[in-house]
C-alpha cells in the first residue's frame, strides 16, 4: 500500500461527534468547537489507510469522504 | 404520591403496540427490544392516540430523516407527555430550532471538547474510586444507587462549580422533570422553579465575584450580536446542562454494568484486553443508548413514505434506531469489538448532544475504575433490577454481588 488516499471533512455534515479523532487522531484535528477537519491538506500517510477507512465507517453524519489521490 | 389535581389517570396497560404504542407502559419499561422489533416489522413509521397523538420513527433511516429535518419537525418540545402546556421554559439550544439553534449551541461547544474532557478525567477517576471505597469491603452493593448515579452528578456539578453535596437535590430534580413530568405538570413546574431559584442563587453570587467555572463562562458569554445573555438564557442552558448532564451517563454507565454482570465472557475479555475499551463503549452506546428525544410535527410532511400530521408529537427513539438490523448486523447482539458503529445514541443532526465527550469519558473512567478494583461481580438473584421509565433508560437499581459465584 502506497501513500495515495486523501481525505475531507464535510463541513456542512460535521456535528463533531469527534469518533474520528478518537479513531485516527493523526488524520483529524478538532476545532474550538470540537468540529473536525482532516489534518493539512487531508493526505493520508503511508500505513494509516485502515485508520482513515475506520474513521469514515465510524462517523455518523457520514461526513468523511475517502478519495484515491 | 401526588395529590395534584392535574395527575392524568394511569394509562391503560397497552395490547395493541402497533396502533397504540405507549413508551411508559412497564413492558416497554421492562424490555422494550421485542416491541420494537415488532413496530419496526410492521412499519417505519407508527403512529399513537395517547399523548394527544404521537408517531414513531421504527427504523434507522426514518429516525434519521425526522432528526436532519427541522423544517417540519420542531424541538420546542423535546418530551412525550400526556399534556401540552404553553412552552413557557425553553432550555436553549436543546429546545431550539434554526436560526436561533447555532449561536446558542456554540456558546457551550468549547467547555465540552475532548481536549477539555481530559482535563476533567482525574477529578472523575477520583470520584470513582471515592465511591468504590464506601462499599467495596461490603461485597455486594446496589451499583445504581451507590456508583453510576453519583459518578455523573458529581462531575457537572465539578463543572458548574457548585457544591457536589448537592447532588441529592439535582437527583430530585431530574426525577419529577423527566419521569413524574410525562403524567404530572404541577410537579414538572415546581422542580423547574426550584431549580431556578437554585441557579439564580449561583448566578447572583458570580456578579459580585466571578469564578473559574461553567456556569460564569455561560455568564460572561456573548450572543451574536455582541450582547451578554440574557440571566433567563443562561438559567435555561445551566436546567439543560444539570438535567442533560444527569441520568443519561447515569443510564450509560449502568447498562453497561449490567451487561458486564450478567455477561461474564465479555467482562473477562474487557479486563484481559483493556484496549478493547472504546469500542466496548461504543458498543455499549449503540445497544444501550439511554435517550429518547421528541420533535413537534409543525408541518405536513411524509417520513419513510408515511405521511405524518401537524400536531402530533415524533417519539424520537435513536435506541430503537441503533437496534436496527438493516443498518447494524447482529443488531441484539452485544458485540464488543464491533468495528464499524455509526450509532446514533448521541443524536443525527445540529442537536448532536452537547456532553458527548463528557459522557463518554465518564463511561470510561467509570467502567475502568470499577473493573480495575471489582473485576468480578454478578447480579444478586435476591435484589430485582428496576429501569427508569419513559424519556431516558437505565437502570435505577442494580443489586450485585463481587467476587466469582460460589
Amino acid at each position: 500500500m502506497s501513500g495515495k488516499l486523501k481525505i475531507h471533512v464535510d463541513q456542512d455534515k460535521c456535528q463533531g461527534h469527534a469518533r474520528c479523532k478518537a479513531l485516527a487522531p493523526e488524520l483529524f484535528d478538532l476545532d474550538e468547537y470540537g468540529n473536525a477537519h482532516e489534518h493539512g491538506d487531508g493526505h493520508v500517510p503511508d500505513g494509516l489507510e485502515d485508520k482513515a477507512y475506520l474513521a469514515q465507517t465510524n462517523c455518523p453524519e457520514f461526513a468523511i469522504e475517502v478519495s484515491e489521490e | 404520591m401526588s395529590d395534584s389535581v392535574s395527575v392524568m389517570p394511569e394509562h391503560p396497560p397497552v395490547t395493541d403496540w402497533i396502533n397504540d404504542f405507549d413508551h411508559t407502559d412497564p413492558v416497554w419499561t421492562e424490555n422494550p427490544f421485542p416491541i420494537w422489533e415488532q413496530l419496526r416489522a410492521a412499519s417505519p413509521v407508527v403512529h399513537t392516540e395517547r399523548f394527544l397523538g404521537c408517531y414513531m420513527p421504527t427504523t434507522y433511516e426514518a429516525v434519521k430523516q425526522v432528526a436532519y429535518d427541522t423544517e417540519h419537525f420542531s424541538s420546542r418540545r423535546i418530551i412525550v407527555r400526556d399534556v401540552r402546556p404553553e412552552i413557557t421554559q425553553p432550555a436553549p439550544p436543546i429546545t431550539s430550532d434554526p436560526p436561533e439553534h447555532k449561536p446558542a449551541k456554540q456558546l457551550l461547544l468549547p467547555p465540552f471538547t475532548p481536549d477539555a474532557m481530559n482535563k476533567l478525567e482525574p477529578r472523575v477517576r477520583a470520584i470513582c474510586n471515592e465511591l468504590i471505597d464506601e462499599f467495596i469491603d461490603d461485597g455486594k452493593c446496589d451499583a445504581a444507587a451507590c456508583y453510576t448515579k453519583h459518578v455523573p452528578v458529581r462531575a457537572i456539578a465539578h463543572m458548574l462549580g457548585i457544591p457536589e453535596k448537592d447532588s441529592d437535590l439535582f437527583i430530585k430534580w431530574i426525577h419529577e422533570i423527566l419521569e413524574l413530568g410525562i403524567k404530572d405538570n404541577d410537579t414538572l413546574m415546581r422542580a423547574i422553579q426550584e431549580m431556578s431559584a437554585y441557579f439564580i442563587g449561583h448566578i447572583n453570587e458570580r456578579k459580585n465575584k466571578p469564578t473559574d467555572d461553567l456556569i460564569t463562562t455561560l455568564m460572561n458569554a456573548k450572543d451574536k450580536d455582541g450582547k451578554p445573555l440574557s440571566d433567563a438564557h443562561v438559567l435555561g442552558s445551566l436546567r439543560l446542562l444539570l438535567i442533560a448532564g444527569i441520568d443519561t451517563t447515569w443510564s450509560a454507565i449502568g447498562s453497561s454494568l449490567w451487561h458486564l454482570a450478567k455477561t461474564p465472557a465479555d467482562r473477562k475479555r474487557l479486563v484481559a484486553e483493556p484496549e478493547l475499551m472504546p469500542t466496548a463503549i461504543e458498543e455499549f452506546l449503540r445497544a444501550y443508548s439511554p435517550v429518547t428525544m421528541a420533535r413537534e410535527v409543525v408541518k405536513d410532511t411524509k417520513v419513510s413514505g408515511c405521511p405524518v400530521k401537524t400536531g402530533n408529537m415524533v417519539l424520537l427513539s435513536f435506541p430503537a434506531a441503533n437496534r436496527d438490523p438493516a443498518v447494524f448486523p447482529d443488531a441484539d447482539k452485544v458485540v464488543i469489538d464491533r468495528k464499524e458503529n455509526r450509532h446514533a445514541a448521541f443524536g443525527l443532526g445540529i442537536h448532536r448532544c452537547v456532553g458527548s465527550n463528557l459522557a463518554r469519558m465518564e463511561m470510561t473512567v467509570a467502567i475502568e475504575e470499577w473493573l480495575k478494583r471489582i473485576p468480578d461481580f454478578r447480579l444478586d438473584p435476591a435484589g430485582k433490577v428496576t429501569w427508569s421509565e419513559g424519556t431516558v433508560r437505565g437502570p435505577r437499581a442494580l443489586p450485585f454481588l463481587f467476587g466469582e459465584a460460589g
